[in-house]
């Protein structure tokens, strides 16, 4: 048969025609190739800065993985300051050059990614611990990363559910103070744990409750709504703070503080025992409540509901799912998480609330949420590294680093902004998020 | 194509007592001030296909809404099967037996087809889904009703034919009594269409009730056994399937119609004028959406790409403008290339643009006429003095274009979306056509448009041609391609698959539009019959 023309197929049978992946060819698109080239200019200016640093690192640079009062010494590592950073240097140049060049296909570019990522972390705590008197305490790091990221995670969690059923929520961090805010009254009457964070759990349910209502049912911008409320959270706590709560702290702002709970066996490990099995209760919680949410919203039909309505919310009107109900239980639930994320402010810390303590946490979680593309796995691991930064941030604070305290204290925002360029674009929201359903 | 007769049959084969069926009673919708449906009455019976014939914003879709339990009527009875229920959700009617193919898929993208046939009768086990159940549900329908479909295929990834018969098994799956097929051939090409009416009939010879919604007359006469008509939320009128197509098209219209454009031979210019070579577009993810294009268009000719929805003609026409990036390739207007100008310079260069999506594209809604109609050229004289606007010139301009145009608007200071969707497109098209063009891009110029206003605009496209403009029209109605083209290019998976002359018989269009070569579908149709289809005369084609 002839095979002129453009079309050099063979004929095909007509319902085979369209669109059906496979043999459409690809080419790079704008946004992929800005999206490359910015990543690549972003990891060597990170290159620069490193090489910039080079001359000030001295000496060798010591990390402690245990501290003086474990079981268990492990030895302290000592990695030589200038090759360290060098070297870490040399990766990141070699990955920004890999992004520059365009050449990297298949699984490289996540690679690439990775190895950057690393390089920038151990060289510049490298150049930081190099020289010091005390060693860098990489435990410590990586359990403050744990409980640091505790509060994320369930506010991350939270807003997963809420816009995978198509609801925006900015209020993540309203939610976050009125629950550690009953949690702390709640806690100081009771004296009782359990009835501390019910308390707290309520409150992320009244606050996700009007949250649902005002865009669900009156259909208000929720963008818009999601601040009011915050605004209404600081509002409400800080006005209950100041005229009930400070005259009378030692009644109703002392609350119970959670112990760690140290896991049998586990936790004896060296090292990671320390790490990841010597935490408090909530920390264990919020790991569980990742593995539930995902099984919930990709294994069993209430998840299956609550994607399609974030997704055409009208396909799920015509199969009979009720829209409205749908979207309210799955902000509700969202509430339950939040609110346990409140709580950690109270209970995992020093049992006491003051005005508007959980600084910005809510918009982390946010931004955990977003860049871990409204997947509960990945928001998690995005929330971990907001926890590893902050710690970080602290912990050199005490190393008294060549580097004003300022700077450190805006290490977490400033990788956000990293972290957001480098990823945003690439993300795709749930279709129908933040678009009310609307009946006429 | 279709079977020239349409099988007569005797109404409801199992001759059942006359409660079976579904009656609706003087249904009566309003939106606002507008009646979509005023008291319509209609009797749906088992073992029947019924088409509900009408213009486009006739009011058939809200009818079926009302039907399905989308939307509440404002008066009126429904009664099925001897028992009155007006359904108040979805779940009642689907519970009452009655199934929706919908006009715009009811279909989750980012689910796959399993997941999206369980939807709302979810196969799980205490709450957690089963889906090799579903999967092995979706393979029997699917085998029982020869739709095949396979149930872990992504919906975004399927071609549309194949997503409407996850629609079709969709309704299928509940074991629907009475199954609406709203504008169901909208988006398939000819052959398609032939076996979505096989489906249609076996499954009407299983003793199940179809409506069938559409514009399309040809349509009607293959298959119908009963047929209403409504215009303007009204039931004009009944006809039989024998009833002449220039019948019900005047049924439909409310007036005799010729869609036929009267048109000279066309007057070729010695160039093309513009002119498209080795052109590639991507879509946002990188995939070539057009690839490797090339046709050129002269002064005088108007050239339609036709090819079903999806085939890339939409970004063909967009990237023509600017809108998104041409990839590789040029484009030449006149012999000056102006492949990487922006919209602003390519209209300064002479090219007019009409967009398949008027309301995103086309004009800013909530601006006057008089405002819409200088949107490409307010910034110049004599519509500008300075900085300022002249609002006399604005308005004069106005004045002169609603005549010329027939647009029917109270004032030329009303807002743009207080009109018609015809006197919207009117107004478009009057703006691109008020200064002299070298070459027009048109996409669906006539998408949603009543046939009052096809006829004029289609009469304004020949004008323009014969002014010497290059005419380049993306239409997925082989309707207007037929009434307009001096060529027909084809389209298919963003390949240029052939270009033919107008009078190529839409079975070879058709199997051009699948992606078969030329040689080859001509070859193929003329072992088989070669009946021409000379019945593009007197169809309204609207879309
Ligand atoms: N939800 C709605 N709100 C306001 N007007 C509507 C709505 N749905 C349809 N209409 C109007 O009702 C009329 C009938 O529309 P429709 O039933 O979709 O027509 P058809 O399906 O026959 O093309 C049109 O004028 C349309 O603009
Ligand atoms: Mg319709």
């Amino acid at each position: 048969m002839s095979t002129s023309g453009p079309a050099t197929r063979s004929p095909q049978r007509p319902s085979d025609h369209g669109r059906e992946g496979g043999d459409l060819r690809f080419v790079e698109s704008t946004v992929k190739r800005r999206q490359r080239l910015s990543t690549g200019a972003l990891i060597g200016v990170v290159a620069l800065v490193l090489l910039i640093l080079l001359p000030s690192t001295t000496g060798a640079a010591r990390f402690a993985l245990s501290d003086a009062f474990d079981e268990v010494q492990l030895p302290t590592v000592q990695l030589p300051g200038v090759v360290t950073v060098a070297a870490c240097a040399a990766l990141l140049l070699g990955a920004a050059a890999g992004f520059l060049s365009g050449r990297m296909t298949g699984r490289l570019p996540a690679l690439a990614g990775t190895v950057a990522g690393f390089s920038l972390v151990i060289g510049f705590l490298t150049w930081a611990a190099a020289g010091r008197d005390l060693p860098f305490p990489v435990s410590n790091q990586f359990s403050g990363t744990l409980s640091l990221a505790t509060p994320l995670v369930f506010g991350a969690l939270c807003g997963v559910l809420c816009e995978r059923a198509g609801v925006v929520n900015v209020s993540i961090e309203g939610q976050f103070l009125a629950s550690a805010f009953a949690a702390a009254v709640v806690g100081s009457v009771t004296k009782s744990i359990p009835a501390a964070m019910l308390a707290a759990v309520l409150a992320g349910v009244a606050m996700a409750a009007l949250l649902a209502l005002f865009s669900i049912n009156y259909l208000v911008n929720q963008v818009v709504l999601g601040v009011v409320l915050n605004l209404l959270a600081v509002g409400v706590t800080g006005f209950l703070f100041d005229q009930l709560v400070q005259p009378a702290s030692s009644q109703y702002n002392n609350a119970p503080v959670l112990m760690s709970l140290p896991i049998p066996l586990l936790s004896q490990i060296p090292f990671f025992g320390n790490v990841l099995f010597d935490q408090t209760i909530l920390a264990y919680l919020a790991g569980v409540s990742v593995l539930v949410v995902w099984l919930v919203l990709f294994k069993t039909s209430w998840g299956l509901r609550v994607r399609s309505v974030g997704e055409h919310p009208e396909a799920a009107d015509t199969v009979g799912i009720s829209v409205r109900g749908v979207r309210w239980s799955a902000v509700l639930a969202g509430g339950v998480l939040a609110g346990l994320g409140g709580s950690f402010f109270t209970l995992a810390s020093t049992g006491s609330f003051s005005k508007e303590f959980t600084v910005g946490n809510g918009f982390i979680a946010l931004a955990a949420l977003i860049m871990g593309r409204w997947h509960p796995g990945l928001a998690a691991i995005m929330a971990l590294f907001f926890g590893f930064v902050t710690q970080m941030a602290s912990q050199l604070q005490t190393l008294n680093t060549p580097m004003p305290s300022q700077f450190l204290l805006i290490l977490p925002y400033v990788a956000t902004i990293i972290a957001v360029a480098g990823l945003v674009g690439r993300v795709r929201a749930p279709a129908a998020d933040g678009i009310p359903y609307e009946k006429s | 194509m279709t079977a020239g007769s349409p099988p007569t049959r005797d109404p409801a084969p199992t001759a059942p007592p006359s409660t079976e069926g579904l009656q609706l009673r003087a249904i009566t919708k309003r939106f606002g001030s507008l009646v979509a449906n005023d008291r319509i009455d209609l009797d749906i019976r088992p073992g029947e296909i019924h088409c509900l014939l009408g213009e486009n914003g006739a009011g058939k879709s809200t009818l079926m809404n009302v039907l399905y339990g989308m939307l509440s009527p404002d008066e009126g009875e429904i009664t099925i099967d001897g028992r009155s229920r007006i359904s108040r959700s979805p779940k009642e009617a689907m519970a009452a037996g009655i199934g929706m193919v919908h006009q715009h898929f009811m279909l989750v993208e980012v689910f796959t087809v399993a997941e999206n046939l369980i939807l709302g009768r979810e196969e799980a086990t205490g709450g957690v889904l089963n889906m090799r159940r579903a999967r092995r549900i979706v393979r029997e329908l699917s085998d029982r009703y020869r739709l095949a479909v396979d149930p872990d295929s992504l919906i975004e990834d399927l071609p549309v034919g194949v997503q409407q018969r996850v629609e079709i098994l969709k309704a299928l799956a509940n074991d629907a009594k009475y199954l609406i097929f709203d504008e169901p051939t909208a988006v398939l090409t000819p052959q398609e269409i032939d076996e979505l009416m096989e489906v249609m009939r076996s499954l009407r010879d299983e003793g199940r009730a179809i409506v069938f919604i559409t514009h399309k007359l040809r349509e009607v006469a293959a298959i119908a056994d009963k047929i209403t008509v409504i215009r303007r939320g009204k039931v004009v009128g009944v006809a039989r399937p024998t009833d002449t197509e220039a019948h019900l098209a005047e049924l439909m219209v409310g007036r005799a119609v010729s869609l036929r454009v009267d048109k000279e031979p066309p007057r070729l210019s010695a160039q093309p004028r513009l002119s498209i070579e080795g052109v590639s577009v991507a879509n946002n993810a990188g995939a070539l959406v057009v690839e490797d294009f090339d046709l050129s268009v002269s002064g005088g000719e108007i050239v339609c790409v036709a090819g079903v929805q999806g085939n890339g003609q939409t970004e063909l026409a967009e990237a023509l403008l600017g809108l998104i990036p041409i990839s590789r390739g040029t484009v030449t207007l006149d012999g000056r290339t102006v492949t990487k100008h922006t919209p602003r310079r390519k209209i300064a260069d002479g090219l007019g643009f009409v967009p398949e999506d008027r309301k995103h594209d086309g004009f800013v809604g909530s601006f006057s006429v008089a405002e819409n109609l200088v949107l490409n050229r307010y910034d110049q004289p004599p519509y500008a003095k300075g900085p300022a606007l002249d609002l006399a010139a604005i308005r004069g301009n106005a004045e002169e274009r609603v005549s010329e145009f027939d647009i029917r608007t109270q004032s030329v200071d009303d807002p743009l979306t207080s009109l018609s969707g015809g006197n919207q497109q009117k107004v478009v098209l009057a703006r691109e056509l008020s200064r002299s063009l070298s070459a027009l891009v048109a996409s669906q110029p006539t998408r949603g448009v009543d046939v009052g206003a096809i006829e004029f605009l289609h009469r304004r496209l020949v004008q323009e041609r014969n002014r010497g403009t290059a005419v380049l029209i993306v239409s997925t109605e082989l309707d207007e391609v037929e009434a307009l083209a001096d060529r027909i290019a084809v389209m298919y998976r963003g390949r240029l698959v052939g270009i033919v002359s107008p009078d190529t018989s839409r079975e070879v269009l058709g199997l051009m539009m699948a992606g078969v070569p030329t040689e080859e579908a001509l070859a193929a149709v003329s072992t088989g019959t070669t009946e021409q289809d000379a019945s593009a005369t007197a169809e309204p084609g609207c879309g």
